[in-house]
Order: C-alpha cells, then sequence, then structure tokens
C-alpha cells in the first residue's frame, strides 16, 4: 500500500509541475513583460491607505 | 482627450494582493516556527541535557521576544514585500540590504528542504516498509506548496492557519492528557531529571545548546514577509507577531515539559520525533497517532511559510534590480511573485534529495542568526537616524536600547555555540556571503536604479 502511494505521490508532483509550468507558459505569453513587473515598492501602500471602508 | 488616451495606453499596474488580517500574519509566523517543537530543540539536550533545554527555551525565548518587539517597531512602519530586506536598504544601505535578503532566502529554503525531509522520514518510519524511500514524499510536499503559494496567498494561509492551530491544539491536548499537575502517574520528571543528570556538560554544555534551543522559535521573524499583503500593517504585523510568540512561549514549555518527563536526555537528545514518542510513550495509540499526523501538519504548515517567505525575498530583490527584474513578475490573475515561486522549486527539491537533515538545519540557523546580529544593530540605526516624533510608527518597543543589546549579546553566544559543532559550515557560510558581497558591490551594483529603491516618504534622517 505504501509503495502504492508514493507512486501516487510521484503522478500528482508531476501533474502540478506540469500545470504550473504550463500556467507560466500561458501567463507571460498572454501579458507583457512591462505589465507582469509593473509592481512597485511603497505604491501599494499608498493606494490602499487611500480606501475608504 | 490626449489624458484619456494616454491612460488607455498605459500599462495595467498589477501588485501584490491585501487580503490578509492578523490572523494570517500569526498562521505564517506560529506555522514557520511551531515544526521545532515537534523536531529540533530536542538536540539541544544532546547538547547539554534535558535541564540546559529548559534553560535555551527561556534564554532563546528571550532572543526572540527581542527580535519579535524590534521587528514589530521596524515593520510597522516600512511595510514592503521582503521584511527586513526592506528594512536594510532604508536605514543600512543597499549590501547590507542584498546579505539580508540572501540570510533570508536561504534560512527559509534550508528549513523548507529540513520540514520535507521530515515529512519524508516520518511517514516513512511510520510505514516500515521495505524499500519505501523518503522521496516521493519530499517531492510531493515541496511541489504541492508551491502549487498552492502559486495559486494565491489568501488560500495559502488560510490552509497555513488551520493546520497550525491542529498542530497546536496536539500539544495541548498530549499535556493535559498526561495529568501534568501529578507526577508520577505518567510523567517521572524526578526520576528522568536529577541532579547528577541535569547538566552533564555543565554550563559550557548550556552554551553549546544554544545551538539547537534557535529551534524553538526559528521563523518566527518570517510574519514580515506578509507586510504587502496584509490590509493594515500598522496593526496586523505586531499584533500577528506579538500574539505568535506568546503561544510559541507557551508550547516550548509545555513541550519541554512532557517530553523531559518521560523521556532519559540521552535518548531525548537524540531522537528525530520526540512529541510522537512522547505519544507513544503514554501507552495511548490514539495519542500515538495524533502526534504522527501532528508531526505531519507542523511540517507542512512550515515548509508552506518557508515557500512564501522566501518568494517574496527573492521577488524583492528583483523588483529592485539587485538581482534581474524578471525575478519581480507577479501573477496577473493570482497576484503572487510566480516566477520566484518556480525558481526556488527545484532549489529546493535539490537540497532535500541530497542534503542531510542536521546540515539544512544548520544552514537555516546559521542564516538566520546572521539576519537577527543585523536587526539588532538596524533598531539602533533606526532609531538614531529617524528618533521617536520624527515619523509615524505603528508599534513602539518598550525599553529600547535593552532588547537591541541582549539581542547582540545571545546572537554572539550563538555563534559560539554553533562554531563548537559546524565550525567548518560556519566559515563557508561567511566566506560565501563575503563573496556575493564583493559580486554585488563591484558588479551588480551598477544595473540598480539607486534613486527609485528608497520609497519611504520620510524626511532625511538626523545627521544627514
Amino acid at each position: 500500500m505504501w509503495i502504492n502511494f508514493s507512486y501516487l505521490c510521484w503522478a500528482v508532483s508531476a501533474a502540478l509541475v506540469a500545470w504550473m509550468l504550463y500556467d507560466w507558459y500561458k501567463t507571460d505569453t498572454t501579458y507583457s513583460e512591462e505589465t507582469l513587473t509593473s509592481s512597485r515598492e511603497g505604491e501599494i501602500e499608498a493606494t490602499a491607505e487611500r480606501h475608504k471602508v | 482627450m490626449s489624458q484619456a488616451t494616454m491612460t488607455a495606453s498605459a500599462p495595467q499596474k498589477i501588485s501584490l494582493s491585501r487580503v490578509l488580517g492578523p490572523g494570517h500574519v500569526w498562521a505564517l509566523g506560529v506555522g514557520i516556527v511551531l515544526v521545532g517543537e515537534y523536531t529540533g530543540w530536542n538536540f539541544s539536550a544532546d547538547k547539554g541535557g534535558s535541564l540546559a533545554a529548559l534553560l535555551v527555551c527561556w534564554i532563546i525565548g528571550l532572543l526572540y521576544t527581542s527580535v519579535a518587539m524590534i521587528d514589530s517597531e521596524v515593520t510597522s512602519t516600512i511595510a514592503a514585500a521582503g521584511g527586513q530586506y526592506a528594512q536594510a536598504k532604508h536605514i543600512v544601505g543597499p549590501l547590507m540590504a542584498f546579505n539580508v535578503a540572501l540570510y533570508m532566502v536561504f534560512a527559509y529554503t534550508m528549513l523548507e528542504v529540513s520540514d520535507a525531509i521530515l515529512v519524508g522520514d516520518t511517514i516513512v518510519a511510520k510505514a516500515n516498509t521495505d524499500g519505501l524511500t523518503h522521496n516521493a514524499f519530499l517531492a510531493v510536499t515541496i511541489v504541492s506548496l508551491a502549487w498552492l503559494n502559486y495559486r494565491g496567498v489568501l488560500a495559502t494561509l488560510n490552509f497555513n492557519f488551520i493546520i497550525t492551530a491542529l498542530a497546536y491544539v496536539a500539544i495541548i491536548i498530549l499535556f493535559l492528557s498526561v495529568s501534568p499537575w501529578s507526577q508520577g502517574a505518567v510523567l517521572k520528571l524526578g526520576e528522568m531529571v536529577t541532579p547528577a543528570n541535569s547538566l552533564p556538560y555543565g554550563w559550557i554544555g548550556v552554551i553549546a545548546s544554544f545551538h539547537f534551543g534557535i529551534w524553538y522559535f526559528l521563523g518566527i521573524e518570517g510574519t514580515t514577509q506578509a507586510a504587502e499583503e496584509v490590509r493594515s500593517p500598522a496593526r496586523a504585523l505586531p499584533y500577528g507577531t506579538m500574539a505568535g510568540m506568546i503561544t510559541l512561549l507557551i508550547a516550548g514549555a509545555m513541550t519541554w515539559y512532557v517530553c523531559a518527563s518521560l523521556m532519559p536526555w540521552e535518548y531525548l537528545g537524540v531522537t528525530a520525533y520526540p512529541l510522537w514518542d512522547a505519544g507513544r510513550l503514554t501507552g495511548s495509540a490514539l495519542l500515538e497517532n495524533m502526534m504522527f499526523f501532528a508531526t505531519l501538519l507542523a511540517a507542512i504548515a512550515s515548509a508552506n511559510g518557508c515557500v512564501n517567505d522566501s518568494a517574496r525575498a527573492w521577488f524583492s530583490l528583483g523588483r529592485d534590480r539587485y538581482l534581474p527584474t524578471w525575478f519581480s513578475a507577479v501573477h496577473p490573475k493570482y497576484r503572487t511573485p510566480y516566477r520566484s515561486i518556480l525558481f526556488l522549486l527545484p532549489i529546493a527539491l535539490a537540497f532535500a534529495f541530497i542534503a542531510d537533515l542536521n546540515q539544512a538545519i544548520t544552514f537555516s540557523i546559521l542564516s538566520g542568526v546572521l539576519q537577527y546580529t543585523f536587526m539588532s544593530v538596524n533598531i539602533i540605526m533606526f532609531r538614531n537616524k529617524w528618533p521617536l516624533g520624527s515619523i509615524q510608527r505603528g508599534y513602539t518597543h518598550p525599553f529600547h536600547p535593552i532588547p537591541a543589546i541582549v539581542l547582540f549579546i545571545l546572537c554572539v553566544t550563538t555563534f559560539f555555540a554553533i562554531f563548537l559543532g559546524y565550525g567548518a559550515q560556519l566559515t563557508a557560510m561567511v566566506v560565501f556571503y563575503l563573496a556575493v558581497s564583493v559580486w554585488f558591490h563591484f558588479y551588480r551594483y551598477q544595473y540598480v536604479r539607486r534613486g527609485d529603491q528608497f520609497t519611504m516618504p520620510w524626511p532625511k534622517p538626523k545627521g544627514y
């Protein structure tokens, strides 16, 4: 049973890696590099503090 | 018209998502640390005996209380992903910041590796099956947690909150189940710890036990990595960090009391599963199985928090061009630093397959203590450059500069303790950080946009 469980773990790992690689490829080909790397330190703080609840 | 056109053509801004509260901060900090109660702290008994393990719980508790207080003040003021990296950048300078980020990436990645090895070894020990190795369990732990982190921070830390709380409740249930108020029924502290064997190597053994005593609380400073993703940094970070520290001090004391009352120091100091063994020694199959699952949950929670923190430290380096900006990408849908998560995934897997558990733990501890040493200097500089009243602080820690001095002295003592057991690794690590500092100063820093990296709207520091 444990040996079969270890095979299942390998299969799950491989499937998740494949999914992440596919999503990575899809994301990088859909959006521009400028957009993906547009995060700036401090900007989040400044915009978020402006919101009103 | 021209303004509308400009707005339409401007690139869309993608940033990390601000969705976390104090509970998530607690889950991140305690989640990373709690595995230290399930394994790690007990190796300090091997260095100095059971009483030494208790003494370092208190002394290292003092070290980490200083860390939590100092961190809460600085991070509630500099709320940015990267935590101590952003602190070092603004207060000390770029070279210190680069080093601090590397300390964090190493500390968290090696801790993640240690956690995954623990998961694998625990399952193999439970299975007791010929031909079964831990490799598949290491892989599924590291990969599935990377996937969870890739998919979003809210789900990641909700998951961490649940499994950390379960692992913590397991310690409380074990503690209450052994009638802690009645020595002799199950617990036999008087027989296990006697005047003759309490400090088998004397006071030098107490100093030596600092090395693994760090594991009682290693990683609580990781709460600061959530600074850019909490809804209210000034409230959530101090609250979550201090609550986490209180939680862990209680857990550490309960763990020592139960384990030291059930096992002789010679066994306690070498077992990889002190709490699981404690559950087994009660004679209850229910408690034994509960502590087996709780050991797995604690290790998974720790690895999960480490993936979160190491990726954010790496991401911050990319965002400031200390590393290629490619690493600073944020996923447009999940709002996570997905490239940093993916980049660190094979590194963690490689170390998990080749590293020995003790070596991985030692590299993690070394990087952590280097970071704490920096923090003691950092807070002195912070208070000198921006005295109280000159900028708004979310939290102001009391008794300054006593916590900074205590922290520095205890860090120096811990370095000495590590040197006693792992002098070669300590020297190799220091040489490595010196080499990458030279690379950063003479090569990489030319690519950094120097004005852009300082983002806090503060007045000029005093004396400048």
